[in-house]
């Protein structure tokens, strides 16, 4: 869901594919309808995964919407044209509502997924969701061992996983199991597909990192290097000859290893339409950290007015908001200048090219992160020096106090645990 | 999908034809277009694709299916087209 669920996750997650509809290559003609609506419930989680797309200050922003309000999201979304719908956070199932919500989205509709660590999904709950609708359920891994799954979320939590992923298929519920890919997970590539395989999963979705929120105040320990992705890249390249009509396994390189960006979202406002825990829109799962954007909110504004008129929408929508080396580049209209949260880390200004292409003249700074990531001792060092900052809420207030303060630097400090 | 003359023959005689999971078809009128969901995904089809695949609900077989979209279309000389289309959508594991 990219990814839409993971950083994308995912994108996420695979976003919605349109093999049949053609180019979309207008600039202003008709805004699309929002295809694929992510409905983030919450930011609570009893993870605390170091790769969390979600915004480093979430717990400034933990007022939810209600069970009303978020059905209202959903008819709003649904009327507007959205298809696919992704239940995430957070751990949704934190909330005792998605059952009825799930309910809802069926009635209307919807294709619906939900996006899960598996925590809280009993059986009671599956059997729940599968009465009223449910379509899939993707599952998420932080590696095949128990070891390094427990580490990088910071819990105790890899039997459980193996248990709900026996559950979900004995509910009958496709499943996509997602993995995100690192430095310390790459190796066991292997490993993760067999563990995909043995559990029956018809999808498997090797996400590697995409460095903003959490992953981005880690990137110095997840990076991994070209040797490893090139190697994990064989692998999967040989499951797919050897099992691909059991499980479809999807694998992207990460953007900082590529010349070419990618397209953001499937273009900014084109396809995807999420819905932060407290009611905030996002054009795009990590908008949150883009500054000067102002994100309008569905307990103010109508879904209709958010989609079609509002400038958080509307400012990277297109092509006409491109600056120089993008104006002028024939190749605009396949990546629509990249990822504005890419632009925005690494070169300071949200409106520039994504630095992952080499024709922005900050491609330099990738091409650094990219060669310090090479250095397996400077890597370790890094890690001596720099702890794992994991995704919990003492840290979240530590972050969003310091943001607040410009002038002080905010020390990254976690849990000090090592792999 | 775009092209339905593609694919070769692989003709399945008397089987009824379905929709396989996790695959829903449904007509969705902001795309003026029947859709195929999956996890996380959607094929938006063209017309024909979505005449024919909104007729493979299991209670049809091949010859059937052939004679009722010429019935419909009021037109002769179809076999060809939706044979490729049905192997071509079973390749794809939209069909059991």
């Amino acid at each position: 869901m990219t990814d839409l669920s993971q950083p994308v996750s995912q994108p996420v997650s695979q976003p919605v594919s349109q093999p049949a509809a053609g180019a979309q290559t207008e600039d202003t003609a008709t805004v699309p309808p929002p295809l694929w609506l992510l409905a983030e419930l919450t930011y609570r989680c009893p993870l605390h995964c170091a790769f969390c797309y979600n915004p480093l200050d979430y717990t400034d922003h933990s007022r939810e919407l209600s069970t009303a309000q978020w059905i209202d999201v959903l008819r709003e979304a649904r009327a507007l044209g959205a298809v696919q719908l992704g239940f995430s956070g957070g751990e949704p199932l934190v909330r005792d509502d998605v059952e009825v919500l799930v309910e809802e989205a069926h009635k209307l509709g919807f294709y619906t997924n939900l996006i899960t660590s598996g925590v809280g999904l009993t059986d009671q709950r599956l059997g729940d969701l599968k009465a009223a609708g449910l379509d899939h359920i993707q599952l998420s891994f932080q590696d095949s061992t128990q070891q390094l799954n427990d580490f990088l979320s910071s819990t105790r939590t890899f039997d459980l996983k193996q248990r709900v992923a026996a559950s979900i298929k004995r509910h009958g519920f496709p499943m996509v199991v997602n993995c995100v890919l690192h430095r310390y997970n790459l190796p066991h590539v292997d490993k993760i597909i067999e563990m995909a395989l043995a559990m029956g999963a018809e999808y498997l979705e090797l996400a590697n990192t995409q460095y903003y929120g959490w992953a981005h105040a880690n990137e110095a320990q997840l990076m991994p290097t070209r040797e490893q992705l090139e190697e994990a890249e064989a692998v999967v390249a040989h499951y797919r000859r050897t099992h691909g009509e059991r499980c479809k396994i999807f694998f992207v390189v990460p953007d900082y290893f590529e010349r070419r960006p990618k397209r953001c979202m499937n273009g900014w406002g084109a396809v995807f339409l999420g819905v932060a825990p407290d009611g905030v829109a996002l054009p795009c799962h990590a908008a949150r950290g883009l500054p000067g954007l102002t994100l309008p909110n569905v307990k103010e504004t109508s879904l209709r007015e958010i989609w079609y008129e509002s400038d958080a929408f509307n400012r990277f929508r297109g092509l006409h908001w491109l600056k120089e080396p993008c104006r002028s580049c024939e190749e605009k209209e396949r990546d629509l200048g990249g990822c504005r949260c890419q632009a925005y880390l690494l070169t300071g200004d949200a409106a520039n090219a994504d630095p992952v292409c080499d024709k922005s003249p900050f491609h330099e700074t990738v091409v650094k992160v990219v060669q310090r990531a090479a250095s397996a001792s400077a890597a370790a060092s890094v890690a001596r020096e720099q702890p794992i900052l994991f995704r919990n809420d003492a840290n979240s207030r530590k972050l969003a106090a310091g943001a607040r303060e410009p002038d002080v630097t905010v020390i990254t400090g976690g849990s000090g645990a090592k792999p | 999908m775009n092209d339905v003359t593609r694919a070769g023959g692989a003709t399945q005689a008397a089987t009824p034809l379905t929709i396989a999971r996790p695959f829903r078809l449904q007509w969705e009128p902001a795309q003026n277009a029947h859709v195929l969901l999956y996890p996380e995904g959607m094929v938006k089809l063209n017309q024909s694709a979505g005449e024919i695949l909104k007729r493979c609900d299991g209670t049809r077989d091949m010859d059937t299916l052939i004679a009722e979209l010429e019935q419909a279309f009021n037109t002769t000389g179809l076999g060809t087209e939706v044979r490729a289309f049905i192997a071509d959508a079973h390749a794809r594991g939209w069909l059991e």
